[in-house]
């Protein structure tokens, strides 16, 4: 029996049984009670060759429509990812590499973890920044636990205009974890200073506002930035990271920690992750970071070298005490948008930001100029917008798919007065040829 | 490993100097080179009123992070703010860097601690 | 190029650029009248310029500082570094463009793969149903002890507050049981690290919610009593929570369902190996028995009317765990890898990576004391050298293995055992691989007693030496500062 990943060959199993007076494999497992063993093979299929496997995968992509030209975002974005990512990202010395708790060996992992958490910290205008985390869901949820443990107070107000599976999953955290969470209702879809200041009270932690929102709409925090300080509360802004080369940042706006979905920067689509979420903070809440953090020092010579540290706040130094019980960061991820970054560089990313503003606006006019369609809110937008029809959604989004287009989502699915709402989503990476032929669709129908 | 006298000393190796109804407390050169180098510090707010046992503060180094127990009751009137920027500190001297000065509300709870001859007989079997 | 030491905003020219984007092709409206001027940023976002060969060739030298599964023996215990295969990276590229919101009939090959995997790791763990979504271990483990509460609550037993967790536990273990809200109960283990039975049972009561266990356990040891262990927590109320961050050691062997666990997490990065990637991304599911499916995180997966569907109509669910369905492209490698192994595959691999940490521990016993004496399964814990006089410590041996060309072994885990030293070869080593490194072990012995400074000061060629962390933490520079701010 010999496969390609195990080199024992059975010679090499008597030998290696006979040096270390063994009688057989099985006395390994001696130890084990009789009654729970398996005693069968697992009913799972055979082994496959290589070839066999390659087409078994591809059975199951030609199942899938594959390079459909998405008008669809909602937390996932179809941008242009530089191909020098994938050659960067493929080099095995990376990617087969483990969390680089030995740093002499890892400077590689390091190195770009430092840069990573550079370019983050320049983005969002913040101090610092973690080493990164799983996604911007549980980035949020980790920010919120963070600004309890802080504040030690256990009431959140969430923007009733974050992505909605954002706010389920900080609900989940909030049950268990323990902390009460109130959403903000919108006006016009954006918070209001009024809704704010009537739930802002003693116990309230933070206030969490995504930017752009749900709806594609820039909130403008900064409004009432000091009346959540007042309160000697926390300010938590999820954003959007590549929106960043136009919008004013959190640390402009004065927010306290940022957090949120990096898939927009470098990350390709796979049907939801793995992405990378982010986190970023004031200097003074440094140690109130959850995940794994690399810092700049020296090695006994003297050279500039990089290590994980404030290792003490986490999970295998504090046990149950720790900020978080997360271990790992997003790595690999982390690398490709710091490779996206480097590549896009400080005219690039204003570009790619500019873009996507005009094509989505270009595309905004267009649809809402068809009969059919009008618009729904009126404030400034960034890649996202809401149109209202009168067309069926089912309709819509049967019509796009013979012409390998994807519709955006149906928000009624969302919210229940927002039925036949469609949240279109437009980057640089469409065309107007593509944008043309998607009014032209719309425009068709009936 | 050096034991001061006339210091009062808990089993969690905190001392503490009496000067009148006041407490200084730190930790000891025991538990100093077990933990090894500290590079923070985390201190208790002034005027926070603290029980026997409740946590003073964190004293965390490169590897470890342990809680520091206060061991007996009181007021915090002082903290030793050098040692927020210089952790260090208490690695160099720990008996001369306090972390935190109580009003004592309790000085009966002192009796309970050991004295020096006692605490060096008491690490001696750790 | 073992010297280059910049970083990449080191590398940046005013004007240069990386990448190239397709002149806009819409008219152009002042972006003014788009955003206004209050909403845009006035600082600089201070990103590098830098061409592509400058990006090239910055990550391609950096690179050479790292040392992965790919560059040689990664013994590192508890992690399970086994050779990441190379098709399953392949694989991967499939599915790239597929939008995570796209029409549920356009992902039907998505939602099949992802349907079997659950298949497929519920036959290996013999549990009921595996959700995919938990996007790490720790994650997972969140995921089942939000699943361990969910139960109690659903049955109105609200007294049950608190956790039983081993003190030779990982410290993931009690971190992930308080974030989900419980407090913690630590029971002393057996010197072997196994369960006392006796703390075990003085721990149990109506407020206990349920244990974490993982089996074998932190010191490679089988928990022998394990139906005994699984009938007294569940006689008493509790659940029981199995850690999958051994199942290297067990596969086609036993289950965790035949033992008695009702919550698994598993780790798709160490069994299934899929690549660790630098410290992620990774992949946590989370598998129940029947009576618990219910509390599974949103959406379900389910097959009906022939069709796959994501199902979110599932009002006992803790909920969501993420924006999506977890690291999906993991699960695509770790689905390859379950078909190219195979049902017999799977358990040679657990067999095979069990006959080499029993060699490994019995060809080094006679330098380095075994924690534990006795048959291991996938990993082996040593306490130090055997001769204590030379004052050579666990990361001293550690060092000096970086310095031959290893990567070093866990060490100062599990916190139960003085010196530890956890070496995990896994079985895709070969026995040439294994017997160069017990002579390195052996060689690193010698040099302990002839020479202990050497060790006490190694590496010496690696490209950086011992690292000062202390400065790194009591002065944290955790940004690139350009010199003249």
């Amino acid at each position: 029996m010999t496969y390609k990943y195990i080199p024992h060959t059975e010679e090499d199993i008597k030998t290696m049984l006979k040096e270390i007076n063994a009688e057989s494999i099985d006395c390994f497992f001696r130890d084990i009670p009789e009654e729970v063993k398996l005693n069968r093979d697992y009913n799972l299929p055979d082994s496959m060759s290589e070839l066999d496997v390659v087409r078994r995968l591809q059975e199951l992509r030609d199942l899938n429509t594959n390079n459909l030209v998405h008008f669809i975002g909602a937390g996932s974005y179809d941008h242009y990812i530089p191909s020098i990512i994938k050659h960067i990202t493929s080099r095995s010395e990376y990617y087969t590499a483990y969390t680089p708790y030995q740093p002499e060996i890892a400077q590689g992992t390091l190195q770009y973890i430092f840069e990573y958490q550079t370019m983050i910290c320049n983005l969002t205008g913040m101090d610092v920044s973690n080493a990164s985390m799983y996604d911007g869901a549980t980035s949020c949820a980790e920010a919120i636990m963070m600004a309890t443990s802080i504040t030690r107070r256990n009431k959140v107000l969430v923007s009733s205009t974050m992505h909605p599976h954002t706010i389920e999953t900080i609900k989940t955290y909030g049950h268990y974890n323990g902390f009460d969470v109130v959403l903000l209702n919108h006006q016009d879809g954006l918070v209001t200073e009024d809704e704010l200041v009537k739930q802002l009270n003693s116990e309230v932690a933070c206030v969490v506002i995504s930017n752009p929102n749900f709806f594609g709409l820039i909130e403008n925090p900064e409004t009432y930035v000091q009346k959540i300080h007042d309160n000697k509360s926390l300010l938590i802004m999820m954003v959007n990271p590549l929106s960043l080369g136009i919008l004013k940042t959190p640390g402009e706006i004065g927010a306290d920690i940022v957090c949120g979905e990096a898939q927009s920067l470098g990350i390709p689509l796979s049907f939801g992750g793995p992405y990378l979420g982010f986190l970023c903070t004031k200097k003074d809440y440094v140690r109130k970071m959850p995940g794994r953090i690399c810092g700049q020092t020296t090695d006994v010579d003297g050279r500039r070298a990089f290590v994980l540290t404030l290792q003490a706040r986490e999970q295998h130094i504090r046990r149950e005490k720790a900020n978080s019980n997360i271990c790992s960061n997003q790595s690999l991820m982390a690398l490709m948008t710091t490779v996206y970054l480097a590549t896009m560089g400080k005219e690039g990313l204003k570009e790619v930001c500019l873009q996507n503003i005009q094509k989505a606006h270009y595309a905004y006019k267009k649809i809402t100029a068809l009969p059919n369609f009008e618009p729904v809110f009126t404030s400034p937008f960034f890649n996202e917008f809401v149109v209202k029809t009168n067309v069926d959604y089912e309709v819509i989004k049967e019509a796009l798919l013979k012409e390998n287009m994807m519709a955006g989502v149906h928000l009624g699915i969302y919210y229940e007065e927002l039925k036949n709402h469609i949240l279109f989503c437009v980057t640089e990476k469409r065309t107007k040829a593509e944008i043309d032929r998607l009014v032209q669709v719309l425009g068709g129908l009936k | 490993m050096k034991v001061l006298e006339g210091l009062y000393y808990s089993k969690e190796h905190e001392w503490v100097r009496v000067e009148g109804n006041k407490a200084y407390i730190g930790i000891t050169d025991f538990a100093t080179h077990s933990l090894g180098d500290i590079v923070y510090v985390e201190l208790p707010e002034l005027d926070a009123e603290l029980a026997k046992n409740d946590v003073l503060g964190v004293v965390e180094s490169v590897k470890a992070a342990s809680d520091v127990y206060t061991p007996v009751s009181g007021v915090v009137v002082e903290v030793n703010e050098a040692l927020a920027d210089q952790p260090e500190l208490l690695n160099e001297d720990p008996y001369t860097n306090y972390l935190a000065v109580l009003e004592l509300t309790n000085e009966s709870e002192l009796e309970e601690l050991m004295n020096s001859t006692e605490y060096e007989a008491f690490c001696e079997n750790q | 190029m073992r010297n280059y030491d910049k970083l990449i905003f080191e590398l940046s020219r005013p004007g240069r650029r990386g990448y190239s984007l397709p002149p806009l092709d819409v008219e152009m409206e002042d972006i003014n009248n788009l955003i206004p001027e209050n909403l845009q940023r006035k600082t600089d976002n201070r990103l590098p310029e830098v061409s592509e060969n400058d990006i090239m060739r910055h990550y391609v030298n950096i690179s050479n500082k790292n040392y992965g599964v790919d560059t040689g023996f990664y013994p590192l215990g508890s992690c399970t570094m086994k050779y990441n295969p190379k098709i399953n990276e392949d694989m991967a590229t499939f599915f790239q463009t597929l939008h995570p919101l796209q029409d549920e009939n356009t992902v039907q090959g998505a939602l099949k793969l992802m349907y079997e995997l659950s298949e497929f790791l519920a036959e290996i763990t013999g549990m009921a149903k595996v959700s995919l979504t938990p996007f790490a271990g720790a994650h997972g483990e969140l995921a089942g002890m939000m699943i361990m509460k969910a139960y109690h609550e659903k049955h109105k037993d609200f007294k049950r507050t608190k956790v039983i967790v081993p003190d030779s536990a990982h410290g993931t273990n009690p971190a992930s049981a308080a974030i989900a809200g419980f407090d913690i109960v630590e029971i002393k283990s057996n010197e072997d690290g196994t369960v006392n039975l006796e703390a075990l049972k003085a721990a149990l009561n109506d407020e206990i919610a349920g244990i974490m266990l993982t089996n074998p356990n932190t010191l490679g040891i089988f928990e022998k009593d394990i139906l005994e262990i699984t009938r007294l927590v569940h006689e008493a109320g509790g659940l029981l929570y199995y850690d999958g961050a051994n199942l290297n050691a067990i596969m086609g062997e036993v289950r965790p369902g035949d033992m008695g666990f009702d919550i698994i997490h598993l780790n798709l990065h160490k069994t299934f190996s899929t690549p660790h990637g630098g410290g992620g991304p990774g992949s946590g599911p989370v598998g129940v028995r029947k009576h618990l499916v219910e509390f599974l995180p949103k959406p379900h997966i389910e097959f009906k009317d022939n069709k796959y569907i994501l199902n979110c109509d599932c009002p006992d669910s803790i909920g969501r765990l993420g924006n999506f369905y977890g690291n999906f492209g993991v699960l695509v490698r770790a689905y390859t890898y379950i078909l190219t192994m195979g049902k017999v595959g799977l358990k040679h691999a657990s067999r095979m990576a069990v006959l080499n940490a029993n060699y490994l521990e019995t060809k080094l016993k006679d330098d380095y004391l075994l924690a534990i004496d006795g048959i291991c399964k996938h990993e082996c814990v040593f306490s130090g050298l055997n001769d204590k006089s030379t004052g050579v410590t666990a990361l001293d041996v550690a060092k000096g293995l970086l310095e031959f060309g290893y990567h070093a072994p866990t060490i100062y885990f599990p916190l139960i055992v003085d010196q530890a030293i956890m070496i995990e070869p896994t079985e895709t080593e070969s026995l040439e691989t294994l017997n160069e490194f017990v002579s390195i072990m052996k060689k690193i012995a010698q040099i302990a007693k002839e020479d202990p400074e050497y060790l006490k000061h190694a590496p010496y060629s690696t490209p950086v030496r011992r690292l000062d962390e202390a400065k790194a933490a009591r002065n944290p520079i955790l940004k690139y500062e350009e010199p003249h701010e």
